[in-house]
Parts: C-alpha cells; structure tokens; sequence
C-alpha cells in the first residue's frame, strides 16, 4: 500500500506527474499576478485593514448575528436549519431530498460540500448529482476532488480534459477548448431543465438583510439556484457579514484576491424562495448552517483568526510549496496554506504533525491574505503543537543542539569535527547529511571557519 | 561607530571567507568591529521546527552574548529576523527575556541594511563594473526586514547590472528542516529558481542558507551557477574602485 499523508503524496506526485506541478505554476503564477495587480488599483492595505477588522469583530459577536440572521432568513419563508456535523448536515439533506422527492441536483461549487461529502451521500440515495461549474464538471467526470478553492481543475493541462472528454463524452481527441466547453455547456443546460433540487455553498450571509451572496463567473450558480424548485444552501457558521453595505468592499476585495477581477461576474443577492408574481425562483429555500468543527477553531485562541477566511484562494496562489504539487497531495479538502492551518482544528490536531511541513514559512501567503489571517504565525503554532508527538530521535536532536550551541567550547569542539570529518556525505552521527547529499551532493564546509579566520587574520587587526 | 560581528553559525562554518570580507568591509567603512567569542547560534532552526524551549536556551544564550553591544550586524538576512522578529515571541512569557529580546531586536541589522539604513552608504565602491549578476530576495530580508531595493542599489552603484529575473522574489524552497523533512518539494523550488535564472556572472543574495541549498543543487544538476555571496561581491566593489 502506498505511503500516506503530503510528504508521500507530494513526492509521488513529483516523480510520476511532473505535468501537475507544470501547470499549477503556469495557473498560480497567472491568478497572483493579476491579484497584485488588482490590489495595486486600489487601497488595498486599508481595504485589507477594514475587512480584517470586520470579520474579527464578526466572528466575536458570532452568536448574536447568527440569531439575527435566522430571524431575517426566516422572515419571507426561508427554512433554517442547523448542522453540528457532516453527519447532521447528511441527515437534513436526507430529509430534504425525501420530502421534495428529489431525483436528480444542480451543483454550484462549494468547498463546504466536499467537507460534508455532499455528492457521496446524494449518491447513496440514488440521486444524480451535476456539478456545473465547468471546472468542478471536468473533475466529477474524472472522479477527483477538488485540487484548489477557486480552481478545482488547475491541475489539469488542456491534453489530459481532451483525453477525458473523448473518453466520457466522446467529443473529438483533437477538440478545442471551445468545442469542449460548449459540450459541457449542452450537457449541463439539460441537466438545469431536469433537475429538484440545486444545491450551493455561500460567499457571504448578511445577519442585517438574510441576504444569501453568491459571486461566480459562469452563470452556472443563478441558473443552480433560480431554475429547480428547491434551493439548499450549504453554508459554514463563519460566512457571516453584519450590514449589506460591507459587501462593498467584500465583493470587490474576494474578486481582486481570488482572480484580480473588479468584481465577480454574476453576484446573486437572494433573498428569500420566489414570491407571489415572481416569474422565477425556487418554491422552497433552505439554509443549513453548518459547525463541523469551526466552533473549536473559534475557540483556539491562537487559530481563530482563520474564520475569517473568504476562500478567495490566494494564499493559495502565492504558496510556492503549493505551486509543485497542486492541492492533492495535502490529502484534504482545503490545501494550501489555509488549508494547513484549517485542517487539523476542523479535523484531528494530529494531522498538523504532516501538514505543517507543506511549508517553508516564506510568508508569501501573509502578504495576500485579504483578511490578514496570520498564516506563516499559526503554522508554526502546529508546529510547535506538534513536537510532543515528534519521533524521538528529533527531540533528542534538537536537544543535542542546544547543548553544543549553548556551551561555546562544545560549538568550537563540533566546528573542528565538521572540517575532519569533510567531506560531508553523511557521517553517521548526523543522518540528516544524507537526506541532504541525496538532492544536493555532500556540504562542504569551509576551509577555514570565520572563528579561525578571525584569530589568525582579522583580530586586532 | 562599534558594531559586534555576529558571524551566524552558518556563514562561520559554510561562508567563512564571505562573513571575513564583511568584516573586512566595514572596517574598510570606518566601523570599529569586534567578534564576541561566546557567540554560537540564534536557534532559528529550532524555532522554525517548533522545539521552542531549545530555541529559547540558544536566544537567551545569543541574548547574554550580545548584551552590551552598541550594534549587532549579521551577514545573513534569516538570523536577524530571528532576531528581531521571532525571538520576542518566545519570551512572551518571560517580562525579563521579553525585555531583552526588544531591546537585541532593535540593536541588529543585516549587513547590507546596516550599510544602507545606518551608515547611510550610497555605494562602496565601484568594482563591479559590466558584472551581470541575479539577485535572490531571500523570504526573511524581503517580506520580514522590508529589504528590497537596498542590495539592488549597492549592487548597481558599484557598476554591476541586477538582471530582471522572473523568480527573484519566490522562496528558494530551503526552509530550514523543511529541506529534509519535505526534500522533493524543496528541491522541486530549488529547480524553479535555477530553471528561470537568467545568463549571469553571479547569482547573489543577502542570505547564506538559500545560496547553500541553491549551489548545492545547481552543483548536484551539473549546472554551472556561479554562487557569491552579497558581503564578498560589496567588499570585491570597494576593493576594485
């Protein structure tokens, strides 16, 4: 059986699919250009400031904009609903489909849904499930999971969808990009005609209005949630805006962060199913709030700041160990930096012993995070969690360190064993070498070291 | 002006003769500079693989060493964010540590930062005319010290030209214990950067341990990447003019 967790699949995804690594760079490389050129049109500091500020201050008041949201959802006959777990939010869904007796469901693209394995239990039921965005399409005919938050198929080059496509849909092995989305397009526009039930996550819930905002720029989630006759929104308890008139720096910063776009190209603002003399709309609207872990990352102390997440992806984008392997190899629903930071509080605090180090602590990703989430800061924090757990043989090693570089003799003692021992292709006291060597040949050190250098040249001169 | 020489633990074993030229540097500049034999390791890489209390015995110990130095001036960009930046977290508990790491903090520069920012130098000299060098904005000087355009400066005033390099600013995937415990990954951003690096005389930085992990693995590939530290390239532009 192959080896699990990001160390392993990261390695294997190296070694046996350079072409992920390939076009994530050219994918990545391309959102975050346009995200710094997009923050660059505006005052993004102080945008970044204010927002930061607001989903804080909203998340310290989480109970009570909660509550006012509920009331104001329920006010022109939206159903809410409460889900402590994948399993809760499982059931109520269960109950949904049963009730409406729903066959077949329009899916817009929600990360949240995959936390809850939305698809595989729909699927249990004997419901058809469609994803619509033609991205999360391309990877539900491939049966993977997302590989990032805003770009579920960027690891996909344009060869492999061709290859996939004929497969499955049997469009031409030479088809153009076009020829393939218009395919898509065919398939799917039946699949809105047809389907009970649509179901999305939530980009935003403004407690003020009960306003559900959904931001895309295909089209796919206004027809996913005005065409079938039920609308079930999946939305995490920490998607919360106070006002409506936050959305406008909201709208416009996830916009610029996720892609550099001014702002989405279709922004629903849906309140309420449809009314008496409305042409279109769904009869019946649900909004499940889903905890799944996100009330013990509120109350970490040193983790809770990564509720305020929007899930633009740019951390993402910005992350160059991310970069080489493309989100897979994190084993997890989010990947990425916040994904690292995120998972072991939602899932199991063990995981961060393995997912901590799907970082070089480059803060690259600090410097993108349009709510100011202090990512490079609460990865060390798993780090330092973490060590309780480390093997013994690094504890030990980290000890001896300290000792030598504690006891200045000792440090002078190891600096003339490093030149005896010369060169250093891994000498058994230190194995670390080894794994060293293997990537970069043997470390050589200096002839002399700067201490010997200083004492026969440079002292009192 | 008396600065303390912090040699760093790396550049005293793997850049000897680049940390002796910066001392040969700002003697050059007028800088009175002594070395503190005690010194050893800031114990950021403890720090970064989360074994704090080791990091905090290797902080305190660097803290009594440095302790009554006008400057501390360190040719390495990573050891003086663990100075000014990451020390102070592992004495939030600590009122009199806490203190001290402050005070170290707001005591330390990177060599060429100290160049630049303190002693208020345009150019060193004009020795490195018609050079064709990259420079490597290491992660910790760029986004932790907010040292950008300084090297680039220097570097040019002395008649050099910093080549447009599309990877400049990327992590070079060293890392610290991340380059063992991630190995393929790291090398895999080591690959990108030697992939994207332009014709060059020289390829720089103001941080030892990425050239390491870059030379080593240009080496490793066969690639011929000239690596120089950015104290041996200022103190070769004072010397040549």
């Amino acid at each position: 059986m192959a080896a699990k967790g990001y160390k392993a699949a990261a390695r294997r995804t190296l070694e046996h699919a350079p072409e992920v690594r390939e076009a994530v760079t050219r994918a990545t490389l391309h959102f975050d250009r346009n995200r710094e050129r997009a923050y660059g049109e505006v005052e993004a500091e102080a945008w970044r400031d204010w927002a930061a500020a607001t989903k804080r201050h909203t998340l310290s008041r989480l109970d009570r904009y909660l509550l006012e949201a509920e009331r104001n959802l329920t006010a022109p006959g939206t159903e809410v609903h409460w889900a402590e777990d994948a399993k809760d939010a499982q059931r109520i869904l269960q109950e949904l489909v049963e009730r409406y007796g729903v066959r077949r469901v329009v899916k817009g693209k929600s990360m949240l849904s995959e936390e809850l394995g939305v698809n595989e239990h729909l699927e249990r039921l004997g419901v058809e499930v469609f994803e619509t965005d033609l991205g999360e399409y391309i990877i539900q005919l491939a049966g993977e999971p997302p590989s990032h938050i805003v770009g579920p198929a960027i690891h996909k080059g344009l060869e492999e969808i061709r290859a996939l496509f004929h497969e499955r849909l049997g469009t031409p092995p030479d088809a153009s990009p076009e020829t393939l989305a218009a395919v898509a397009r065919r398939v799917l526009r039946e699949a809105f005609l047809t389907a009970d039930m649509g179901i999305s996550g939530a980009n935003f819930v403004v407690a003020e209005t009960g306003t559900v905002v959904l931001v895309e720029n295909e089209g796919n989630i206004r027809l996913t949630t005005s065409t079938p006759r039920v609308h079930v929104v999946f939305v995490g308890i920490e998607k919360l805006l106070p006002r409506a008139r936050d959305l406008e720096v909201f709208l416009q910063l996830l916009a610029r962060a996720a892609t550099g776009q001014k702002i989405g190209t279709f922004v629903s603002l849906i309140n309420g199913p449809r009314r008496e003399g409305e042409p279109d709309g769904p009869e019946h609207l649900h909004v499940i709030f889903v905890d799944n872990g996100r009330t013990s990352v509120l109350a970490d102390r040193e983790m809770h700041e990564a509720l305020s997440c929007i899930r633009c992806g740019a951390c993402l984008n910005a992350c160059p160990v991310y970069r080489q392997t493309g989100g897979h190899a994190y084993g997890q629903v989010y990947s990425g930096p916040i994904g690292i930071v995120l998972t072991p509080g939602l899932k199991d605090p063990r995981l961060a012993e393995d997912l901590g180090y799907a970082c070089s602590l480059c803060t690259a990703c600090a410097d993108v995070c349009p709510v100011r989430i202090p990512l490079p800061k609460q990865i060390l924090t798993w780090r330092v969690r973490s060590t309780k757990h480390a093997p013994a043989t690094e504890r030990l090693a980290f000890e001896g360190y300290a000792e030598v570089m504690t006891r200045p003799r000792f440090y002078r003692l190891s600096s003339k064993l490093l030149r005896l021992t010369a060169p250093l292709t891994g000498a058994p006291w230190l194995p670390v070498l080894g794994a060293w060597a293997a990537g970069h040949g043997a470390l050589e050190p200096s002839p002399k070291s700067f201490r010997e250098i200083w004492e026969e040249e440079l002292d009192g001169a | 002006m008396r600065v303390c020489f912090f040699v760093t633990c790396l550049a005293d074993q793997f850049f000897a003769e680049a940390a002796a030229d910066a001392v040969r540097l700002l003697r050059a500049l007028g800088v009175e500079v002594s070395f503190p034999r005690a010194q050893t390791c800031c114990g950021q890489p403890a720090f970064n693989a989360g074994h704090w209390d080791e990091a905090r015995r290797m902080a305190a110990h660097t803290q009594d060493v440095f302790a009554g130095c006008e400057y501390v001036v360190l040719p390495s960009g990573s050891c003086t964010t663990m100075l000014r930046a990451y020390t102070p977290r592992l004495f939030e508990g600590d009122r009199h540590r806490y203190d001290a790491a402050l005070d170290l903090a707001g005591r330390s520069y990177e060599l060429v930062e100290f160049l630049v920012r303190v002693l208020n130098t345009e150019s060193v000299g004009r020795g490195l005319t018609g050079r064709r060098l990259a420079y490597h904005h290491g992660c910790h000087v760029s986004r932790e010290l907010g040292i950008k355009e300084e090297p680039v400066r220097l570097l040019e005033a002395a008649g050099a030209k910093v080549v447009p390099w599309e990877a400049d600013q990327e992590c070079c995937g060293f890392g610290g214990v991340f380059s063992v415990k991630n190995a393929p990954v790291s090398l895999a951003m080591a690959d990108r950067k030697l992939d994207t690096l332009p014709e060059v005389d020289a390829l720089t930085s103001a941080d030892g341990a990425c050239l390491l992990h870059l030379a080593g693995r240009a080496k490793k590939r066969g690639l011929a990447v000239p690596v120089r530290h950015v104290a041996s390239l200022l103190w070769e532009a004072h010397r040549g003019g």
